[in-house]
């Protein structure tokens, strides 16, 4: 009996002392995260100032701003979604609704896993031979867009198969007992259902997106950019122009690693100014994805 | 959720029912397969894609390997393809990714695995709810922030534990990277887990088995092909990732394994080169595409590997 109690105590410390090392490795992680941001945000939030989003870089640490490199995200950020989403909510409904089990469609399906494990830098040496030397796009907004696009899709492609996936047969049913056709069924009814999940999907995509610098480095974004694009908005008639997409950019990312590989000391403080930016957008972005992915978890129940 | 739905187009489809004629049926027929046709060629882009990628890193590799004999890119110990006196070994490099990629997963993986077990056999409901997105998040914060920290806060911080520390070394960058990958392993290995069965659970259980001998002598077991995926998985992210490296573990080619010192790996070369101005078509050009394929190869390795394990572990139960 005594030795019973015996094994049971000890086992429960077991228990207890892996529960500690659980909360450890845990708070290892979150305290990361926290002291990165804190560290940024001591160096970084004394420079953030209305001056600093609205200057050019700068020879002079004090005087440089983020101006184009925001502006240049904004826009790379529209062709990327342009390019990743409709192709990706189109790839991942044939996928679910459409593809019969043959060699083709496992092509397919390896292909797209494989993709998602490809480092970014190596999307970046495909654009260069491909869209810059080949199809001479150059180094423009369309060039970094498309990049970009090309590397979330299949990220795009997997939300969007998971969220349809999760609608019940019997929606689809209903509408060809209706004699809806199986576009129909998808357009009016799969399709919106799974909204939430895929527009969970493209924003953790984006989030991506936003942060990557290996490739758009590859393609050889000009750091010291001191101009905007044309914009697309116009005064005059035709009112929108698509001047921008050929325009020569930056973005937030390359910005920060310009300025992080500077010596001197009042860049890096830009640097962190950079960075904490860049990280609030993208974390702000995450924050929205969970919270819709939170909703519509609660909401929908068939 | 169906009330959403606009009423005229319940009213179509029924008068559609009644008085289609062949000609209409027809119609939709065709417009039924061009929609099919145009889902299906935006699914076979992501074939394009690839093949876009392995060509052109092909292509211009094989341009490389005209100049440069196999053998030498493979066993010669140095990389100075832009000096005058051209060396093109690719081991310095390789090295480098070696090293910080061990790092990484000698941080990755132990907390990985011990936060998957974690929240999966112990946390109560709550904490897994907050946990999760959290944890989620260090993925998710931009690899140039995590280069800076790794140079302007970690490194620092290890200059004061170890005195003689360069400026630029793997071993800062290889712990944040580490950091980084915790997710990709916690919640790959985190599912593998969830997918072992609750009867072998309580099978143990009543056998007077422990939590945690129950966690690690049968649950682990049983997942161990889907958490070793989460491992090959994360080490391919490690090996493939650039920015970390390129800001803190400084871009000089070093063939060592002592990670108190400065290296270029792979993806940093590639990051170097392109920083710079050289020509198309030059060997100097190539060079990066000759490392690129070489890193495809690493990482579409890890990746098979990888998949083929959780397939496994998908198909066990």
């Amino acid at each position: 009996m005594h030795s019973v109690q015996k094994i049971i105590a000890r086992n429960k410390l077991a228990d207890g002392i892996f529960v500690v090392l659980g909360l450890l490795a845990l708070s290892i992680g979150i305290g990361t995260l926290l002291a990165l941001i804190v560290d940024l945000a001591l160096h970084g939030a004394p420079r953030l100032s209305w001056q600093f989003f609205t200057s050019f870089p700068s020879r002079f640490a004090d005087k440089a701003g983020i101006l184009s490199a925001w502006v240049g995200t904004c826009m790379v950020m529209l062709v990327t979604a342009a390019c990743a989403v409709p192709l990706g909510i189109a790839a991942g409904t044939y996928l679910e609704e459409y593809a019969p089990k043959h060699w083709v469609t496992d092509i397919i399906e390896i292909n797209i896993a494989n993709l998602a494990g490809v480092p970014s830098i190596v999307y970046g040496l495909m654009a260069l031979g491909l869209f810059i030397y080949q199809f001479n796009l150059g180094q423009t907004v369309l060039t970094a867009g498309l990049t970009l696009g090309l590397l979330i899709l299949p990220m795009v492609i997997i939300a969007t198969r998971e969220s349809v996936r999760s609608i019940p047969r019997n929606i689809r049913e209903a509408v060809y007992a209706l004699g809806g056709t199986q576009w129909q069924s998808i357009r009016d009814h799969v399709l919106p259902y799974s909204m939430g999940g895929i527009l969970t999907g493209v924003i953790i995509a984006m989030s991506r997106a936003i942060g990557e610098s290996a490739p758009v480095i590859t393609i050889g974004a000009l750091t010291f950019i001191a101009f905007l694009p044309p914009a697309p908005l116009q005064a005059v008639p035709p009112f929108v122009s698509f001047e921008w997409i050929t325009s020569p950019y930056t973005v937030m990312p390359i910005q920060m690693f310009n300025w992080v590989s500077r010596p001197q000391e009042a860049f890096q403080a830009n640097a962190a100014a950079a960075g904490l930016v860049l990280l609030l957008m993208t974390l702000l972005m995450n924050g929205i994805a969970i919270y819709l992915r939170y909703r519509f978890r609660k909401r929908i129940k068939w | 959720m169906l009330a959403a739905v606009p009423a005229r187009r319940f009213k179509r489809v029924s008068t559609l029912l009644s008085v289609l004629s062949p000609r209409a049926r027809m119609l939709r027929r065709i417009r039924e397969r061009a929609i099919e046709l145009v889902l299906f060629l935006a699914a076979l882009s992501s074939v394009a894609v690839t093949a876009g990628i392995v060509g052109v890193l092909a292509y211009e590799s094989y341009g490389f390997f005209q100049h440069v004999p196999l053998v030498d890119f493979l066993t010669d110990t140095q990389w100075t393809p832009l000096f005058d006196d051209a060396h093109y070994g690719i081991l310095p490099l390789l090295s480098g990714t070696l090293v910080t990629t061990v790092i990484a997963l000698l941080v990755a993986i132990p907390l990985g695995t011990i936060i998957a077990i974690y929240l999966s056999e112990y946390a109560p409901y709550r904490v897994r709810e907050v946990a999760k997105p959290v944890l989620e998040m260090l993925s998710g914060v931009p690899t140039v922030v995590y280069g800076y920290f790794a140079l302007l806060f970690v490194t620092p911080l290890l200059q004061k534990l170890f005195p003689g520390l360069p400026g630029f070394n793997m071993l800062s960058a290889g712990l944040v990277m580490g950091i980084m990958i915790i997710p990709y392993v916690s919640s790959l290995s985190e599912d593998a887990i969830q997918a072992v069965p609750m009867q072998l659970r309580e099978g143990s259980y009543a056998m007077g088995a422990s939590r945690l001998r129950t966690a690690l002598s049968v649950v682990i077991p049983a997942a161990l092909s889907g958490v070793s995926a989460a491992y090959v998985l994360g080490m391919s992210r490690a090996v493939g990732e650039t920015m970390i490296v390129a800001i803190a573990a400084g871009m000089q080619p070093n063939l060592t394994l002592n990670p108190m010192e400065p290296a270029a790996t792979i993806t940093t070369y590639i990051v170097q080169v392109s920083l710079g101005d050289l020509p198309h078509g030059s060997i100097g050009y190539q060079t990066i595409f000759a490392a690129g394929f070489t890193l495809l190869l690493l990482t579409l390795a890890f990746n098979i590997v990888g998949q083929m394990l959780k397939r496994r572990f998908r198909q066990a139960y």
